[in-house]
């Protein structure tokens, strides 16, 4: 009785598959300088359940099928921010896109994030977004001696810049800009909402200085209110509100 | 089961290899820790803000231009020397003109300029493009105001 049953499951996979798992094609877009300088579509065949995540495929193919392909994920859990790809053609987290939701029955296309320079398969170089990151100066800055107790803050002026600190800097929002994949010079979203996080800090005293920075030619006068960032946020961050609270902050500390 | 590849990834294997990797592909202008450089000015800021409210005054000047020159008393069929001469005659109508050139242009040209800041890759391209649209708005609007203002009724 068991002979049989090994012999079927190691010659046969593929039609005794367990009723839960589906085949699902993974178009993965694959680069490396160190054999060809084009990148090309390469298609993998899964068994997989669709409640599992791109992720899990993604994984599937490096430790069962091609060892080679390149990706970056740390914590699987939508919090570190290292699997932004971009996903049927939208920014994602790989770690938090479930396969049943992207309509498996059509091969799903798995990318690098766009803007960015590609350095092996779905790893970019995220230099010129963590650039921009520092230079809005993402850290608390404050005047005269340090307090010996902790600096406290009431419960509405926390929430004034609540939602930005949500940001994990997965470059989800900045890689779908159209502005920034055209002009890499502009801060991008990730970079203004890092910001807008300081700025409304009531504890925070270099909001003037951080306005001043994103008022120059390539901060948040670049943003055409696409809403691209908005909808690829992963953590569900209003991107495109918290540009415009700079802008208005920008004026109406003019007028 | 897996490695179906759409293009072969063996193109050029004997082009590159460990030692020898492919060029990577920088996306245009990148941001470096020198760029890019502060300018200092609210000049992006009052760009903003002169597209926002010329463009409420457009909708009233364009519109109404539009209504009057395509759709009533005829139509587009009305129009000719006399009907311009016509509204010409009024201080009110080359106000209304005069201004709507104006803001029209100004907005036009610094939609544009934002369009090529987006679109043109090169240092150079951007240059070049900027002057000839920054030529082409001096040009039409100076030569819209001339008529404006010394536009005679009895010309022959
Ligand atoms: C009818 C009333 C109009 C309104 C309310 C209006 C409003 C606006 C606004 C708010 C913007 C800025 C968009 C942004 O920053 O993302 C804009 C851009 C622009 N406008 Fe207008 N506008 C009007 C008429 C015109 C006219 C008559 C022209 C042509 C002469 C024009 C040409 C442009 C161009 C080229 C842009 C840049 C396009 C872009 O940013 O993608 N607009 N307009
Ligand atoms: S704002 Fe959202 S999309 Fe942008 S970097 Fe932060 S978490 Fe990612
Ligand atoms: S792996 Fe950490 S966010 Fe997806």
């Amino acid at each position: 009785m068991s002979t049989p049953t090994l012999e079927k499951s190691a010659a046969s996979a593929e039609s005794e598959a367990p009723a839960h798992l589906i085949t699902v094609t993974f178009r993965v877009r694959r680069f490396n300088p160190e054999i060809s300088d084009q990148a090309t579509w390469q298609d993998f065949q899964l068994e997989i359940d669709p409640k599992e995540r791109v992720l899990d495929g993604l994984h599937k193919i490096k430790w069962d099928h091609d060892g080679t392909l390149t990706f970056r994920r740390s914590c699987a859990h939508g919090i570190c921010g290292s699997d932004a790809m971009r996903i049927n053609g939208k920014n994602r987290l790989a770690c938090k896109t479930l396969i049943k939701d992207i309509n498996p029955s059509k091969p799903i296309t798995v990318e690098p994030i766009k803007g960015l320079t590609v350095l092996k398969d779905l790893v970019v170089d995220m230099e010129p977004f963590f650039q921009a990151y520092r230079d809005v100066m993402p850290f608390l800055i404050t005047k005269g001696n340090e307090p010996t107790r902790e600096r406290l803050q009431s419960a509405e002026d926390r929430e004034r810049f609540d939602d930005t600190t949500k940001c994990i800097l997965c470059a989800a929002c900045t890689s779908s800009c159209p502005v920034f994949w055209n002009d890499g010079q502009y801060f991008g979203p990730a970079a203004i909402v890092n910001a807008h996080r300081f700025i409304f800090d009531s504890r925070d005293e270099a909001g003037e200085q951080r306005l001043e920075i994103l008022n120059d030619k390539d901060g948040v006068w670049r943003c055409r209110t696409t809403f691209n960032c908005t909808d690829a946020c992963p953590r569900g961050i209003e991107v495109t509100k918290a540009i415009q609270e700079v802008k208005r902050a920008l004026i109406t500390r003019r007028f | 089961m897996s490695a179906e590849t759409t293009t072969p990834a063996t193109d050029n294997v004997s082009l590159y290899d460990v030692d020898n990797p492919a060029p990577v592909i920088e996306p245009p202008r990148a941001r470096t820790k020198k760029t890019p450089k502060s300018t200092r000015t609210n000049f992006e800021l009052y760009g903003w803000l002169f597209m926002r409210l010329s463009g409420v005054v457009l909708v009233v000047l364009v519109l109404g231009h539009l209504l009057i020159q395509l759709v009533l008393d005829g139509g587009v069929s009305k129009i000719g020397f006399a009907f311009v001469a016509g509204r010409w005659a009024s201080p009110f109508w080359q106000a209304w003109d005069l201004i709507m050139l104006w803001l029209a242009m100004l907005h036009g040209a610094n939609g544009l300029r934002t369009v090529i800041n987006d679109y043109a890759e090169r240092p150079k391209t951007r240059f070049w493009l900027k002057n000839l649209l920054y030529a082409a708005t001096v040009f039409t609007v100076l030569l819209g105001t001339l008529v404006i203002f010394t536009f005679d009724p009895n010309i022959r």
